[in-house]
């Protein structure tokens, strides 16, 4: 009978994530039509733009043919998104490389930045986020209140400055610009990118916490809980014990909300610190008007969020107590 | 109307006091500071550059040798004016949206919210960084880039108040005495909705100043001789080895005023749930 009932909430558990799947697939889609209209949006078209103003009619019709720009715009995307899907998503106008080799030389250091990040924030947040919610109300809660809360709104230019101030001008502990490159061993790549990984940690941490602790007290208020806490559950135990297995897909969940915030973060702070990756890479190619790299980069930082969206209503889903199979 | 005002002021927390002093001091330079600037604001007035504290320039001088408290000044009117007129476009947008929404009935809801659906799973820096790249940053551009980012969120939350509101017995008796819909929305809806939606056009707020001042340090925001204040720390960011004011002084009146405004809202009885 339970084996029954917990088999057809597995299936249904199982038909939703594959709607919210294929809901996040129609969405990039969408998103993708957007970003193409946008990028198509400029006045002068690419080709005027390459040859400048000097340009003859005939070379802009001959370079605009050559680009396939007098091609109807609906071609233009489904060539396009072929490209993109199939790993080719054109050439970059400035770097005259294509987009997929400029991006395959960014990317990995943007995924190490964000691995690096979450490394150090999930614990953190993690830690205060409890503790808070432990401490609900009382003198603690109520300081990291006002500090998560003001460290959501610093921006992150602040933490920057103040940590190359502290770290690398007063302290010189560090260098100030984070590069990375082949030749780096591992602890120099570590001390390079200290300060950017702990400037993005600020906001993340922030955010998490918050959301953590929401998590934790929404539990707290269950009936099991009074029921521990009656019987006599140190309250280290209970929150360890009675909580966290409760809380842990709301936790999960709101751990892939937050990082979400990294994709906007990471556009500041590999500027600031001359990181080689994926979101100054997009910051170059706005400078200059490189559309094919900036619509490939905005097509990945997009997919990572759809991703990390995906993957908070998954858990949310699979914690279901009426969809979770036992 | 000022003494209730006062009034409720006092019941605050004292973070709400704190918030609500940042904010009220952060609007008045922005009305007033250029009036009060001591120097011009584009004029070479130091001896030296990156120069310290000192009576005569209060926050001391930039990499050009201008004074950077008059800078400050000018620099909050444009961060302040800017993100206020642009959150007040996107609230109004996104909020009139909303009430067509849910006035209108499925046919104009679902594609409406699809398409909102849609335009929130671009992240905001993104979506913003592609429209500075197709239509450039003039400030009416800027304006209205920051605007149309960030009406998806308003819209989201000023949909599901409304469409519980339009549920409601009151507005099905309007519905009933023949109302049109448009004075349903307006006059029924609407004045329901007003104290969430001061919450969250706070946040908006909020996200505007980080996000055009994010741009502006990019060096993709407002283009000189215009300078916001994230223009400010990004022209002076060579002074960052010396650990002068110049930089930290615009980036520290940037926190001041979203902090403040972040405190404020959440100290507010009966906020609501923003992001």
């Amino acid at each position: 009978m339970a084996g029954a009932s917990s088999q057809s909430g597995m299936k249904a558990a199982l038909s939703l994530i594959g709607k919210r799947f294929a809901s996040s697939l129609l969405t990039l889609l969408l998103v993708s039509v957007t970003i193409f209209v946008i990028a198509q949006l400029l006045p002068g078209d690419a080709a005027q733009e390459a040859l400048g103003q000097s340009a003859t009619a005939e070379q802009v019709a001959a370079l605009r043919h050559e680009m396939g720009l007098d091609r109807p715009a609906y071609v233009r995307y489904a060539s396009w998104l072929t490209g993109m899907v199939s790993g080719d998503p054109g050439q970059s106008m400035v770097a005259n490389m294509p987009v997929a080799g400029v991006i395959a030389e960014r990317l990995p250091n943007s995924l190490l930045l964000a691995a690096l990040t979450a490394l150090v924030a999930v614990p953190v947040a993690l830690t205060i986020g409890i503790g808070s919610a432990m401490n609900r109300g009382g003198r603690i809660d109520r300081a990291l209140n006002i500090a998560t809360l003001s460290m959501v709104a610093v921006p992150e230019f602040l933490v920057a400055t103040i940590a190359v101030l502290i770290f690398s001008v007063k302290l010189r502990w560090l260098p100030s610009i984070a590069l990375a490159s082949e030749e780096m061993g591992w602890g120099d790549y570590l001390r390079g990118v200290a300060m950017p990984i702990l400037t993005l940690s600020v906001v993340v941490i922030a955010q998490m916490a918050r959301m953590t602790r929401a998590a934790v007290i929404d539990q707290m208020d269950r009936p099991y809980v009074e029921m521990a806490v009656l019987k006599g559950v140190a309250p280290v135990q209970v929150v360890l014990k009675h909580i966290m297995p409760n809380a842990i897909a709301p936790i999960v969940n709101a751990m892939a909300l937050s990082l979400s915030y990294l994709l906007g973060g990471a556009v500041i702070v590999e500027t600031i610190f001359n990181y080689p990756g994926l979101a100054s890479l997009m910051v170059n190619a706005v400078t200059s008007r490189d559309m094919p790299l900036l619509q490939a980069c905005a097509m990945i930082f997009c997919a990572a969020y759809l991703l990390l969206m995906l993957i908070a209503d998954v858990t949310a889903i699979l914690a279901n107590p009426r969809l979770r199979a036992q | 109307m000022i003494a209730s005002a006062f009034k409720r002021a006092k019941t605050l927390p004292l973070s709400g006091k704190v918030g609500l002093t940042l904010v009220l001091f952060w609007l008045a330079v922005a009305l007033f500071g250029p009036m009060l600037a001591p120097y011009p604001v584009g004029a070479f007035v130091a001896y030296d550059v990156f120069e310290g504290q000192s009576a005569a320039h209060w926050l001391g001088s930039d990499y050009l040798g201008r004074d950077v408290l008059s800078r400050l000044l000018s620099g909050a009117r444009y961060t302040v004016g800017l993100a206020a007129a642009a959150a007040m476009l996107a609230s109004a947008t996104g909020t009139a949206l909303a009430l067509t929404a849910a006035v209108g009935g499925a046919k104009v809801e679902e594609p409406l919210s699809r398409f909102m659906d849609m335009l929130i799973s671009i992240p905001s820096k993104i979506f913003s960084l592609v429209l500075v790249a197709a239509f450039g940053s003039s400030l009416p551009l800027l304006l209205l880039i920051a605007a149309i980012t960030y009406v998806p969120g308003n819209y989201r939350i000023a949909r599901a108040l409304a469409v519980n509101l339009a549920q409601m017995d009151y507005v099905q008796v309007a519905r009933a005495r023949g109302e049109g819909r448009f004075h349903i929305a307006i006059t029924e809806i609407l004045p329901n909705m007003i104290h969430p939606l001061l919450a969250d056009f706070g946040l908006r707020f909020v996200f505007i100043v980080l996000l055009l001042s994010g741009l502006s340090f990019l060096g993709l925001g407002v283009q000189p001789p215009d300078a916001d204040l994230g223009s400010l720390v990004r022209e002076n960011i060579s002074g960052l080895g010396e650990g002068a004011l110049a930089i930290l002084a615009p980036a520290v009146a940037i926190a001041t005023l979203t902090v403040g405004v972040n405190l404020l809202i959440d100290a507010l009885p009966g906020r609501g749930k923003g992001r």
